[in-house]
């Protein structure tokens, strides 16, 4: 418990991240460094894109998976990492 | 022939052939006539009987009275209503027949009378002629009998009841006689009958084949003659016409279908979904947190994600490539790209005359105003001379707006000139200005003592309205202050101005001794205590003021009153009995007004010799910047809320709550003198060891590079640790930090520097106005040795210039001159839009100048170092004359003072070894 604290912590700490969502395979969010409303919101709207990134790589080559994913927008950029049932996902601003 | 409804009802019961009883014409007698009287013969007859209406038995006839008389029957004398009838014998009605023949009413009946079976016939009196005349006969036997008897019947049964049902009793059918009435042609017509007689045809056999097969051949019609007959087809001539024309007729009918559907109407209901999202309870969040899959999720994903995150920091990824691609063509400008165009001139005659205007500023928020101070243009001796008149005339800070250059929109009361003033950055409703001290000082005219030298408050936000709306040209209508007094509501009814009474002045006793050359709001974020720390400042607002005067004084201004009310309340109660504020000052710092003191006292001394310093202007490092919005991130406070209303309203007492105090708000600030030094100090007091005495620090460095008055220090709206400064003939740039000098000082030029300021959006570019009307437009990353630019504005001396920028089309620049105008002038394209790395260009530019500092001192050095080894060189070749190029006389003396010192060693070492007495000599 302690050490998955740190390790969020570590990540929070580096330069220009907004904030931190773990989010269990379902999309339920469990742990967050955000307020609510926008923990929900991110949850909601990135599990079905999730499911669609992974099924199209799945899709191209079955043997393959998703390893991480990023999206760049103009003002910031979110990044995703799947894993096998909890995803976690940060978002980072420009700088 | 009038026929009556029943006897027609009559005739078609008897048509269907039912049989009733047949009852005699009881008409006389005038009983029910639910009878029906039926006749059940059919008969063809003549004409005259009454076939035609069904009784065929029935002839009328006429009866003339001769008649009548011959055969007794005469009407109501014979024949009665009781009865109505007579039996006539047959002879009688024969011979009566004879004897007048054709004229005997018996002439038309004469057949049947002839053929009359029987003896007597009855004559029955018609008298409703409902078969047409007087009488008739009855032909038949049958009817006679029937008429006669029934009567009796008919008689009896009328007399009992009306209306009663009759009996009815059925009579079988009777078989009557086919009577004919022409059907049988008919049917025979249709029914089908031989025309033609049949053939008959006998086959015979011989007796021997009976019974044996019959043998069929087949025989070919054409191989025996006439074994057949032909009828051959022929053209027939009747059809061969052609038909040249026929009528036909067309006609469009349109396809009509009907169709037909039916829609199920549904009525419209509301429906709502509401959905909330899946969350986890606090409890199940623990559980999965600490499962061990959550854990080895996390470490496994997290280098993926330190990498992406690295690869951010790394490199810039949202840095448009494209773009930057375009804009390093603009870097070099031509010069006549950059210029200033006039936009408007401000000026008033009724107030501005001989008037110079001492300062000018931009209101903050609302578009188009520009508030201008305005001094009298005298020199100091003429000024004691005339301070009698001056008493008269007030000068007022006028506002101006773009929509009226000739009207100005507001003024405020000044009690003296204002020198200079400013707005509060947090609230632009209040405004405080330093004035200038009317007096110098004389005990004679006590009501200017208590107005000079101070500082000034004035409360505008009643008339912010008003200011917002000059646009639309709306005056005067929409002002909300109710109790005003009449003269004023006059002044409001033309187009004058508003006038605006100040709401505090500041003390006199511990105010400033002279003019107040510079006023700065402190920033909103920190305030100072009395000891110069700065704390967090909770209000949110700005609360300090900063002034600086020639009196060798900095004072720190509050505006909340001071916790001590003992003291105050006594000066209030003097204040209040002395003066009464007229009923349309707004009441926001009634508290200080005339017992305002300054929290700081800071002393600006001389460090090699006594005496002060002279400041005329301040620059302070933590500025809140009107044109810039600053980055507070790192000063994240939160204000006490005092609601919706006007926080200056509520401002009394400082916060009784401990303040944090900050450490990284620098304290030190940059001040210009009169003499044309730049001062750095910091404002921290200290507590002198022996007394206990609050007093400032000596200045930390202090540089003499102006030839006059300092005009202007201001920092770079880009830069915090750049100031310019500018007094005197020339201007230099300092950076904070680097204490060695400028790091760019200008060259004398030949018309004194009135005044500068820097660009609020181009880093490298700041203006200088002159005292001949001109204005310098630097740009120092084209040219450092002379202005890029120099165009004339006036006539007269330029006295203030201020940069504002509305938006990223306009940028407006606003000069004021000695004479009272104040010129609005927009900056063009090329001097208001950075090229896109000008910031860094100028930072790198500064970076080099001070290392070109850094190095000139470092060389100076060098060079002080080289002079004297220089010297030291010079010095040694002088005694030492080695080489032959020294001349004769040169060589000789250096010969003769060789031997002279040679004869004192010898004396000397003889003397040593006692060989020689003292007093021996050489000659």
């Amino acid at each position: 418990m302690a050490e998955v604290e740190e390790t969020l912590k570590r990540i929070q700490s580096q330069k220009g991240v907004q904030g931190i969502i773990v989010v269990n395979s379902e999309g339920i969010p469990i742990k967050s460094t955000v307020d609510n409303s926008t923990t929900v919101q991110y949850a909601g709207l990135m599990h079905s894109f999730i499911m669609k990134a992974r099924s199209t790589v799945r899709d191209i080559d079955p043997q393959n998976d998703l390893t991480f994913l990023r999206i760049r927008s103009k003002k910031n950029e979110i990044m995703i990492a799947p894993g096998k049932s909890p995803s976690a996902s940060g978002f980072q601003a420009s700088c | 022939m009038l026929e009556s409804p029943k006897s027609s009802k009559t005739s078609a019961l008897s048509a269907k052939g039912s049989v009733k009883k047949l009852k005699g014409e009881t008409k006389a007698k005038g009983s029910a006539k639910g009878k029906r009287k039926q006749l059940g013969k059919k008969d063809e007859e003549e004409d005259v009987s009454m076939a035609s209406i069904g009784h065929p038995e029935i002839f009328p006839l006429v009866f003339t009275e001769k008649t009548q008389e011959i055969l007794n029957c005469r009407i109501n004398e014979d024949i009665t209503e009781e009865k109505p009838y007579k039996l006539l014998k047959k002879e009688d009605i024969i011979q009566d027949m004879k004897t007048r023949a054709a004229v005997s009413d018996f002439h038309p009946v004469k057949k049947i009378v002839l053929e009359y079976p029987g003896e007597e016939l009855l004559i029955v009196l018609d008298r409703e002629f409902k078969y047409g005349q007087n009488f008739y006969l009855v032909a038949t036997e049958e009817a006679k009998e029937s008429f006669l008897n029934p009567p009796e019947a008919v008689e009896e049964e009328g007399e009992t009841k009306e209306g009663t049902t009759e009996e009815y009793v059925y009579k079988p059918p009777v078989r009557k006689p086919w009577v004919s009435l022409g059907s049988e042609k008919e049917i025979e017509e249709e029914s089908v009958n031989e025309s033609v007689r049949k053939i008959k045809y006998m086959i015979s056999r011989v007796r021997r084949e009976f019974g044996s097969k019959v043998k069929f051949t087949d025989r070919n019609a054409s191989s025996v003659k006439d074994g057949y007959i032909e009828c051959t087809s022929y053209q027939d001539k009747n059809f061969s016409i052609m038909k040249l024309e026929k009528d036909v007729g067309a006609q469009v009918v349109p396809k009509v279908r009907e169709m037909s559907t039916q829609t199920k109407w549904t009525y419209p209901r509301n429906a709502t979904t509401q959905y909330f999202p899946r969350e986890f309870s606090d409890e199940e969040k623990e559980l999965c947190l600490s499962s061990e899959d959550l854990k080895e999720f996390i470490i496994s994903v997290f280098l993926r994600v330190e990498i992406a995150l690295q690869q951010n920091e790394i490199m810039n990824a949202f840095f448009d490539d494209w773009k930057a691609l375009a804009e390093d063509e603009s870097a070099f400008g031509g010069k006549s790209d950059a210029y200033l165009k006039e936009y408007q001139s401000f000026t008033d005659l009724h107030y501005l005359k001989h008037r110079r205007v001492s300062c000018v500023c931009w209101h903050p928020t609302i578009y188009g105003i520009i508030a201008v101070s305005v001094t009298e243009r005298l020199s100091y001796e003429e000024r004691i001379t005339q301070s009698g008149k001056l008493l008269l005339q007030k000068s007022p800070i006028l506002f101006w707006s773009f929509s009226d250059p000739i009207h100005p929109q507001l003024m405020l009361e000044c009690p003296e000139e204002v020198y200079c003033f400013e707005f509060c950055p947090s609230d632009p409703n209040i405004i405080a200005g330093g004035c200038r001290n009317g007096q110098v000082g004389y005990a004679a005219f006590i009501l200017h003592l208590q107005y000079g030298r101070t500082v000034v408050l004035w409360d505008i936000s009643e008339y912010e309205e008003k200011l917002q709306n000059a646009k639309t040209g709306a005056g005067g209508s929409k002002n909300t202050a109710v109790n005003m007094p009449t003269f004023i509501q006059a002044q409001q009814s033309g187009k004058e101005p508003h006038f605006v009474r100040y709401c505090a002045v500041s003390s006199i006793e511990y105010g400033h001794k002279t003019v107040i050359t510079d006023i700065h709001w402190l920033p909103d974020y920190f305030e100072v205590n009395r000891m110069g720390i700065a704390f967090e400042n909770r209000t949110g607002v700005c609360v300090q003021l900063v002034t600086c005067s020639p009196d060798c004084s900095i004072l720190f201004w509050d505006l909340r009153a001071p916790k001590t009310t003992i003291q105050n309340s006594t000066e209030k109660a003097k204040d209040e009995k002395a003066i009464e504020a007229p009923p349309d000052v707004p009441t926001t710092f009634k508290h200080l007004d005339l017992s305002w003191r300054p929290l700081i006292k800071a002393n600006l001394s001389k460090s090699d010799t006594s005496g002060d310093y002279s400041p005329t202007k301040i620059s302070l490092v933590e500025e809140h910047f009107h044109y810039k919005m600053q980055d507070k991130m790192q000063y994240q406070i939160k204000p006490e809320m005092f609601g919706d209303e006007n926080p200056y309203k509520q401002l009394r007492v400082p916060s009784a709550k401990p303040l944090k105090i900050l450490e990284n708000i620098a304290t030190n600030f940059f001040v210009g003198t009169e003499d044309g030094e730049v001062i750095y100090s910091d404002w921290k007091m200290e507590r002198e060891s022996d007394s206990g005495r609050l007093i400032s620090q000596k200045p930390a460095n202090k540089y003499t590079i102006h030839d006059g008055i300092v005009h202007t220090i201001q920092r770079s709206p880009f830069f915090k640790d750049i100031i310019l400064s500018v007094g005197g003939w020339n201007f230099a740039i300092w950076k904070e930090g680097v204490t060695s000098g400028p790091i760019l000082q200008s060259c004398c030029s030949s018309k004194r520097y009135t005044v500068g300021h820097w660009s609020l959006s181009r880093a490298g570019v700041f203006f200088i106005g002159r005292e001949d009307g001109n204005i310098d437009i630097w740009d120092l990353l084209e040219k450092t040795h002379e202005p890029s630019q120099t165009q004339n504005i006036s006539i007269s001396m330029i006295t203030c210039i201020k940069p504002w920028i509305v938006s990223s089309k306009q940028h407006f620049l606003a000069i004021s001159d000695d004479f009272g105008t104040l010129h609005i002038l927009e900056i063009s394209w090329t001097l208001s839009h950075p090229s896109s790395n000008e910031r860094a260009s100028v930072l790198h530019y500064f970076e080099r100048e001070v290392k070109h500092l850094d190095y000139f001192e470092q060389r100076q050095e060098f060079r002080a170092k080289e002079r004297e080894e220089l010297e030291l060189e010079k010095q040694r070749k002088k005694i030492k004359v080695a080489g032959g190029q020294k001349s004769r006389e040169q060589m000789e003396e250096q010969m003769n003072i060789n031997y002279v010192d040679f004869l004192d060693e010898e004396k000397k070492i003889l003397t040593g070894l006692g060989l020689l007495k003292a007093t021996d000599r050489f000659a």
